[in-house]
């Protein structure tokens, strides 16, 4: 059964290594070394919320400011959640299960299924803890790469904005209803030019949901977003 | 930045996913209909903080000044046409990355 989760989470292992490196050596940049890696992907260990960690912990925002960002950036997470009540609630390792439920391990847990004769419970156990061993692995890596690579890493803090314009692009492919997304980046935009790129974010939350909220019955959510 | 401050950073950030992860199953039970409100945030949320944070990873580009956020420009429509193409974000991402430290490096 550890055999079936390892193969499980390859497909993620290749993507969590190479991102985990980016993050470590973007943090090394930001000055703040391995220990900070591990600590950070041990224990947020939620990928996009890692990378715009960075720049909160370099420019040195507010612990306000840093919990209602989390707040944006992982509430997606409360769908996964919701998704996997059912599911969870008198599983095994619940707590565990629950803690390593990030975007990629919930993509190949969400299926429920689970190899013939396996306890499923155990198994799901052991995809989420192969995954996060890939996240603490790659970013370690990358935070002690960082720091031996012979070419310079200058422009490597692109890799957070391809991130989320490829996840950005991906999502507008899938969907049909472009109005959130669009939302979204309008919303920021104009908060951006309004009030700088220092203090944009919050009030850009506040519109977006404030948006989103106002245009609910207007927009017909289908059904299956939540299941 | 003094380094307590960062630990206390790094712990919210910590403490806030875990809480956002673990609060569904404390408010909601398998039995029971979730909220239309939530679930229509749900549906909603998501693609709009994606777009909010593509904004915020280039909220530092300066667009009035040489080289006019044209690094960025090509890096950016790179990381685009290619998931449409080969829908690999993996892909995308490293080459666009790999483009915009080129670019960067070597071109601007």
């Amino acid at each position: 059964m550890v055999k079936a989760a390892f193969f499980r989470s390859v497909p993620v292992m290749a993507g969590y290594i190479v991102l985990g490196i980016g993050f470590g050596i973007l943090l090394r940049d930001a000055g703040y070394g391995v220990a900070w890696a591990f600590a950070m992907s041990l224990l947020i260990y939620a990928g996009s919320m890692q990378f715009v960690g960075v720049s909160l912990l370099a420019g040195g925002a507010s612990l306000l400011t840093a919990a209602l960002t989390t707040v944006m950036v992982n509430a997606r997470h409360l769908f996964y959640s919701i998704s996997m009540i059912e599911r969870y609630q008198n599983a095994k390792y619940k707590p565990y299960l629950i803690f390593a439920l990030t975007d990629e391990t919930y993509s190949i847990l969400s299926d429920g299924k689970a190899p013939e004769g396996a306890d499923p419970d155990r198994y799901r156990m052991l995809v989420s803890l192969f995954d996060h061993c890939w996240w603490v692995t790659g970013s370690v890596l990358g935070s002690v790469l960082g720091s031996v690579i012979p070419f310079s890493t200058r422009g490597i803090e692109f890799s957070m904005t391809a991130l989320f314009l490829a996840s950005f692009t991906e999502q507008w492919l899938t969907t049909r209803n472009h109005i959130p997304a669009l939302t979204g980046l309008l919303s920021t935009l104009v908060c951006l030019l309004l009030f700088g790129p220092d203090r944009f974010l919050i009030p850009a939350m506040l519109l977006i949901t404030l948006i989103l909220t106002l245009l609910r019955g207007r927009m017909h959510p289908r059904k299956e977003a939540v299941q | 930045m003094s380094l307590g401050h960062s630990a206390a950073l790094v712990a919210v950030m910590a403490a806030v996913t875990i809480l956002l992860r673990f609060l569904p199953f404390l408010i909601f039970r398998a039995d029971r209909p979730i909220p239309a409100y939530v679930v229509y945030l749900g549906h909603v949320l998501p693609p709009a903080i994606i777009g909010m944070l593509v904004i915020y990873c280039l909220k530092d580009t300066a667009v009035t000044a040489a080289p006019y956020g044209l690094p960025e420009l090509v890096a950016a429509l790179s990381v685009v046409a290619l998931q449409v193409w080969k829908r690999n974000s993996l892909l995308s991402i490293l080459s666009g990355t790999v483009i915009y430290m080129l670019l960067v490096q070597l071109v601007f």
